[in-house]
This record gives C-alpha cells, sequence and structure tokens, in this order.
C-alpha cells in the first residue's frame, strides 16, 4: 500500500508571530520555518507503516513557495521515499489545498493519506475532512492509533472531546493526526546525507487543473487585546482572600 | 437569510457549547433552524425545540446518526444545505470532523472557530495560537462555520416553544462504523463549559500528583486540565488538554499550578475573567496574564490552598 504525507512549511512553533503595522498579515520574514508539528507525526506514523511491512511506499507532498522544498526534504530525511512539490505563490487556503491533494491521490492512487489534524499557523482544521470528502473516502480525524487491518478495514481510535473513540473505517482513508499517535524521530545526519539524493517532483496547479485562488478575503489582521498585568501575592491566605473578597470567584 | 445549527447531544441530552452557538446565529440575522440528528434522540429535539427564538428543530433519528459519524451526517446535512444561507456548528470534535466534509461537498471554503459575528459575510477568528486576529469575509453562497463556544454567552436553554419537524435520513455511506468509545468517568464538570478550572503543567512531576489538583477540585466545583508539556509527559489524557491544539476554556476563574505559559497553552485560556498563577519561578511567561500570582512551590502551596479554602 503506497501511503500520502501532506506536509507543511509553517512558522516554528517557537517563534512569538508579530502582527505587520500595516493589518494585513503576520510578519514570516526572517523568522524562522518548520514543518507543521502535527505532519511530522504523520510522517513518523507513515514511516512507522512501513518499517513495519505494511506500507511499500511512503510519499511526502507539500504546496506552496520555493522553500517547501526545504520541509519536504525534512520528511525524506525522516524516512519517506520521494516527494511532491506542488509550487504556488498563490496564498493557499484549505479547500485549494484539498483540491490540488486530490489531484496529487488521483494521479498516485494511494490507499492511506495522512495529515496533521490542524496546521499552527491558520488553525484551520480543515484539510484531511475536505480531502476525505472530495475523494468520497473515509475519515478518521484526530487519530491517536492506527491498526490496518488484512481486509481493507482500519480501526483508528479518535481523540474525541470526552476521551477515546474507536471507528472502523474502509480503505482507502484519509486519517489527520493528533498529539499521541506516536513520537517523531529526529533525522540522523546518515539520512539527511541520503534525503538529499531522493527525488521530488515539481508539479503546478495548473498542471493539476486546480484554480487555488482564494475564496476567503482577509480584510485585517490586528493583536488581539492584551490582559492588564495583574498582582503577586505573597501567600496562600492572600491569594484566597483575594480571590473571595476582591475578585469574589469563589 | 436562514441559519442550520447543529446541534451536540449524545442521544439524550443536548450538550451546553450548542446554546453558545445559537447566539452567534442571531447576530447573523435570519431565522435559526436546528438539526438534532442521532438515533432515539427525540428527547434531544424536544430540548432543543425550547431554546428562545428558534423558528424549528428538524429531527433525523436514524441508525446512521447514532455516534455521529463524519461521512453519514455531512451526507445528511449537504443534503439540507441549500435551504440555507448560514451553516453552523460549535468547535468541538463533532464540528471540527463533520463541517469541513460539509464545505468541501459545498464547496465552500469553511470560516473555522469564529469568535465575533462582525457581519453576515464577515467573521472574525484567531490565528496563530491566539496571537493574532485576523477578519475575514466569504462571498460563498452558503457559509459554513464552526464557531467557539466561549466567545458567545450562552442562550437561554427554555423558554421557547418550537415545532420539531422529522426529516428524512440520507442513508448510510457504509465508509464508517463506531467500535466503542473510553469517555473519562469524572464528577466533575465539563472542562469546557465548568465555571472554575485548575490546570497542571509538567511542573506536576507526575500523574499522581494530579489528585492534588483533584481535591482542590473537589472544594470548588472545578474541572481538572493540563497543559500539553503535562499530557506529552503522560500524566493525565489528552482530553485534559487546554491551549491552541486542545480545548478552549474561558471560565470565571482559572487556576494554573506548575504551567510555564507556552504561547500554545495561553490561547486555550487567556480569555477566562480571572487567572491564577502557581509557579515557582518568577519569571515564568504565565505571570504576565495572571491577574493574581504567587511565586511558590506548588508541593505546598496546593494542599494549603486546600486547607485554605475548606475555611
Amino acid at each position: 500500500m503506497k501511503v500520502l504525507v501532506a506536509v507543511k512549511r509553517v512558522v516554528d512553533y517557537n517563534v512569538k508571530v508579530r502582527v505587520k503595522a500595516d493589518g494585513t498579515g503576520v510578519e514570516t520574514a526572517n523568522v524562522k520555518m518548520s514543518m507543521n508539528p502535527f505532519d511530522e507525526i504523520g510522517v513518523e506514523e507513515a514511516v512507522r507503516l512501513k518499517e513495519g511491512g505494511k506500507a511499500t511506499e511512503v510519499i511526502a507532498v507539500s504546496l506552496g513557495p520555493t522553500q517547501c522544498a526545504e520541509t519536504i526534504r525534512t520528511a525524506l530525511a525522516m524516512g519517506a521515499d520521494r516527494g511532491i512539490h506542488v509550487q504556488t505563490d498563490v496564498e493557499l487556503q484549505p479547500l485549494a489545498v484539498a483540491k490540488l491533494l486530490k489531484a496529487v491521490v488521483d494521479k498516485e492512487q494511494p490507499q492511506l493519506c495522512i495529515l496533521g489534524k490542524q496546521a499552527i499557523d491558520d488553525d484551520a482544521n480543515q484539510t484531511g475532512q475536505m480531502l476525505a470528502a472530495l475523494l468520497g473516502w473515509s475519515q478518521a480525524t484526530f487519530a491517536s492509533k492506527l491498526v490496518v487491518n488484512g481486509d481493507g478495514t482500519a480501526n483508528v481510535t479518535r481523540e474525541v472531546d470526552g476521551g477515546l473513540e474507536t471507528i472502523k473505517v474502509k480503505l482507502p482513508l484519509v486519517m489527520t493526526t493528533d498529539l499521541r499517535l506516536n513520537e517523531p524521530r529526529y533525522a540522523s545526519l546518515p539520512n539527511i546525507m541520503k534525503a538529499k539524493k531522493k527525488p521530488i517532483e515539481a508539479l503546478t496547479p495548473d498542471a493539476l487543473g486546480v484554480d487555488p485562488a482564494p475564496r476567503l478575503k482577509t480584510l485585517k489582521v490586528v493583536e488581539p487585546p492584551k490582559r492588564k498585568s495583574g498582582v503577586k501575592v505573597k501567600s496562600v491566605a492572600e491569594l484566597v482572600d483575594k480571590l473571595r473578597n476582591e475578585a469574589k470567584v469563589i | 437569510m436562514t441559519n442550520l445549527v447543529l446541534v451536540e447531544h449524545d442521544n439524550a441530552a443536548l450538550k451546553s457549547a450548542t446554546l453558545h452557538v445559537v447566539p452567534a446565529a442571531q447576530k447573523i440575522g435570519g431565522e435559526i433552524h436546528l438539526l438534532v440528528a442521532g438515533q432515539n434522540c427525540r428527547a434531544v429535539a424536544e430540548e432543543a425545540a425550547k431554546i428562545p427564538g428558534i423558528a424549528k428543530v428538524l429531527l433525523a433519528d436514524d441508525a446512521a446518526y447514532a455516534n455521529r459519524l463524519a461521512e453519514n451526517l455531512a451526507k445528511l446535512i449537504v443534503g439540507l444545505a441549500p435551504n440555507y444561507s448560514h451553516v453552523l456548528a460549535a468547535t468541538t470534535a463533532t464540528g471540527k470532523n463533520v463541517m469541513p466534509r460539509v464545505a468541501a461537498l459545498l464547496d465552500v471554503q469553511q470560516i473555522s472557530d469564529i469568535s465575533a459575528v462582525d457581519s453576515a459575510d464577515t467573521f472574525t477568528r484567531t490565528i496563530y495560537a491566539g496571537n493574532a486576529l485576523a477578519t475575514v469575509q466569504s462571498a460563498d453562497k452558503i457559509k459554513v462555520i464552526t464557531v467557539r463556544p466561549t466567545a458567545f454567552e450562552a442562550a437561554a436553554a427554555t423558554g421557547g416553544s418550537a415545532a420539531i419537524e422529522t426529516v428524512a435520513a440520507a442513508g448510510e455511506t457504509g465508509l464508517a462504523s463506531f467500535v466503542g468509545q473510553e469517555l473519562s468517568k469524572s464528577e466533575r464538570p465539563e472542562l469546557t463549559s465548568a465555571r472554575i478550572v485548575i490546570s497542571g503543567g509538567r511542573g506536576m512531576q507526575s500523574g499522581d500528583n494530579f489528585h492534588m489538583l483533584d481535591k482542590v477540585a473537589d472544594k470548588l466545583g472545578a474541572a481538572v486540565g493540563a497543559s500539553r508539556a503535562a499530557v506529552d509527559a503522560g500524566f493525565v489524557p489528552n482530553d485534559y488538554q487546554v491551549g491552541q491544539t486542545g480545548k478552549i476554556v474561558a471560565p470565571d476563574l482559572y487556576i494554573a499550578v506548575g504551567i510555564s505559559g507556552a504561547i500554545q497553552h495561553l490561547a486555550g485560556m487567556k480569555d477566562s475573567k480571572v487567572i491564577v498563577a502557581i509557579n515557582k519561578d518568577e519569571d515564568a511567561p504565565i505571570f504576565q496574564v495572571a491577574d493574581y500570582g504567587l511565586v511558590a512551590d506548588l508541593f505546598q502551596a496546593v494542599p494549603e490552598l486546600e486547607q485554605a479554602l475548606s475555611k
């Protein structure tokens, strides 16, 4: 079974983003970029499926500007076999990403697509579900455990609001990762070197027959209101007193 | 304009998250219809009909919706959607799972987790773990929206008497089936709707130590939460997680214990009315958002707090 993983290049999770003074977005120039953390979990799961003999090939796909190739290299260094880079400088919103991924899926015919449950930049949490919809496939979101059965089905344990839920789904499947699915490996130096020789195919939205134009218009981006700074209390007794008599919340 | 709101429930009772979506629909304007899809869930529809200001409740009672599998539920909603200008759900595990599937089938770019309605086509939402607020405008014919429950005051649960209309099921897709669930058993209030939340972080050092927080929670009638660091360390299950990729809470009182205050955690709790931080590191970023900060060893302060609350 072929596995396709989608990897997004995002502002690194340790960076405190700044809103641009003109209110058009956040500052991304000269900011450290990394693979979206949930996508790392996706790559790890795909590579483990291959190591466990369940997957035959792992393809890492990224969409966006030239630098996305670096994100694909990271996935290749973790163990993916080859990459596909859909190159575009257009702002990509989840529906467009899902359409582009569908076109890649139509071409590659994987049995399983793994995506992160959400990207830490737009926090949309949509793309996996949209891809499943466009393909007419089953979906298993927020996965914390995947068991691929021999009979063309998989059991997926999902993180839901009150705990865990297990569903049985037909393959082909789109799965989105949650935190506890696995702990992604660090790429070793030899594997980083090896990854440089792995192929990355370059495609364009045009070649895939997809119009990636954004649907939502961003009117403005502003900083959220700041909280007023509070006070330090000296003791638990003082804290309880303040909560009872000043804040009146207990 | 007519709004369709997907009701969150467990076939027996309506979940409070839905009460927070109704005001968002009211702000958009026009009629509001509620959709109750489940199995043997007429009681939920009757409960939904009591919410004031609802024009009607649609009830789809069928085995296909017993566990709200996304494939079946999306098919039902897509069939109903052409009658509506807006389709809304709460940003919950169910809403997040189903709505993007609906949006893609309608060829609509969903607007996720809105925190304000600026007009019928313009909405505000947070991006980058709450470090920026984006105002976005949709030109799609049907707007598919998930609503952040903590950003809207709850509608009243009683006082209305909407008609209940049965709608036909849209059929079973056969793509997925429900195997089982393991829900955390707790006598305490639900994290996202609790009036008081006490959360622990990496500083708790072990899952056992969370029992200290349980005791304080029992005194206050609070829910217990955790930072991602505590979940990653295996101290508590993932459904405790408060933050950018976990649950968003905004209680009257949030007590952060042994939590440093990474931006990803702040994204999930900084709209709380009163924030208390207990941490031994006086430079911890959590103190920058805390109304009351206590620099102390939590292993002394938490038992002391429990004692003080008994007085």
